[in-house]
C-alpha cells in the first residue's frame, strides 16, 4: 500500500455544477429510455412468437397504471431525444457547402426536425391506414 | 514499430449508434405514443390496430419482419454505445467487462429479436 495517501480532488457529482454539463447528462440519459423500450417491444416480440395467449397478455399488461407511467416518461425523453439529435448534427456531420456558403447550424436542425415530424405523422397515417 | 496497423473496430459499433440514433429520432415518439399510449388507452387508433392476427401478419411480412428488426436492434445498440460512452462520465471505469456487458446485452437482444421473427415464419 502507499503510504502517501496523496489528496485527490472528488469528481462525485461534477456535471452537476454546469448547466452545460447537467443538460449533456440529461441528453445521454435518453438512451436508458431507448434502451427500456426496446426492451420492452423485445419482449412483446417474444410473446408473440409464442402464440395468441401469450401475445394478448403482454397486449394487456401494457394496460397497466406503471407500463402507462413509464410510455409517457419515455415519450418525453425519445421527444428530447429528437430535439438534442438535430440540435447536435451541425457539428456530427461533414460541413455541407450550398452554392459556396456554409449551411447554417440553424438549417440543419431545423430541417432535421421537419423531417423527423413527417416521418411522424407518416408513421401514425400509415398505421391508422392499416388498421382502420 | 508493428507492422501493420491494427483495425479499430470503433466504427462499426459508432456507424450502429449513427443508425439507432437517427431511426429513434426520426420514429421514436411517434412509436412510444402508437405502442405505449394510443393502443394501451384506446385512443385515436381502432381498438385490434395490435390485435394478434394484425400483429402476426405484420410480422411475417417481409417488410414488417424487417422493420421490427430494424427498430429493435439498432434502438438496443444505439443505447449501449450511449451507456457505455457516459459510464466514464458518472465514474465508473469502462474497460474490457463494461464493454462486454454493453455491447453484449446489445447483441443478446439482436439474437433474439432474430430468433422470435423466425418462429414467427414467413
Amino acid at each position: 500500500m502507499n503510504k502517501r495517501r496523496p489528496y485527490v480532488r472528488s469528481m462525485d457529482g461534477w456535471w452537476k455544477k454546469n448547466p452545460f454539463f447537467v443538460e449533456y447528462m440529461i441528453h445521454e440519459g435518453t438512451a436508458l429510455f431507448v434502451a427500456a423500450y426496446a426492451g420492452i417491444l423485445l419482449f412483446g416480440l417474444l410473446r408473440l412468437a409464442q402464440g395468441e395467449a401469450a401475445w394478448n397478455a403482454w397486449l394487456s399488461a401494457m394496460k397497466n397504471p406503471w407500463y402507462i407511467g413509464f410510455q409517457v416518461l419515455a415519450l418525453i425523453a425519445l421527444t428530447y431525444h429528437t430535439y438534442t439529435w438535430f440540435k447536435i448534427m451541425p457539428r456530427t456531420m461533414p460541413p455541407v457547402v450550398v452554392g459556396g456558403q456554409r449551411l447554417s447550424a440553424w438549417a440543419i436542425t431545423g430541417s432535421g426536425l421537419a423531417v423527423a415530424a413527417a416521418a411522424c405523422l407518416g408513421l401514425l397515417a400509415l398505421v391508422w391506414g392499416m388498421a382502420r | 514499430m508493428k507492422p501493420t496497423l491494427k483495425r479499430s473496430n470503433a466504427p462499426i459499433f459508432w456507424a450502429l449508434f449513427g443508425a439507432g440514433g437517427m431511426l429513434s429520432a426520426l420514429l421514436g415518439p411517434m412509436l412510444v405514443f402508437i405502442t405505449g399510449l394510443a393502443v394501451p388507452l384506446g385512443w385515436l387508433l381502432p381498438p385490434d390496430t395490435m390485435s394478434y392476427p394484425r400483429m402476426l401478419a405484420f410480422a411475417q411480412n417481409f417488410i414488417g419482419k424487417g422493420f421490427i428488426f430494424a427498430i429493435i436492434a439498432l434502438f438496443l445498440w444505439h443505447a449501449a454505445h450511449r451507456i457505455f460512452h457516459s459510464l466514464h462520465d458518472i465514474g465508473i471505469h469502462a474497460g474490457t467487462a463494461a464493454k462486454l456487458l454493453c455491447y453484449g446485452s446489445a447483441m443478446v437482444g439482436t439474437l433474439l429479436a432474430a430468433y422470435a421473427l423466425l418462429v414467427i415464419g414467413f
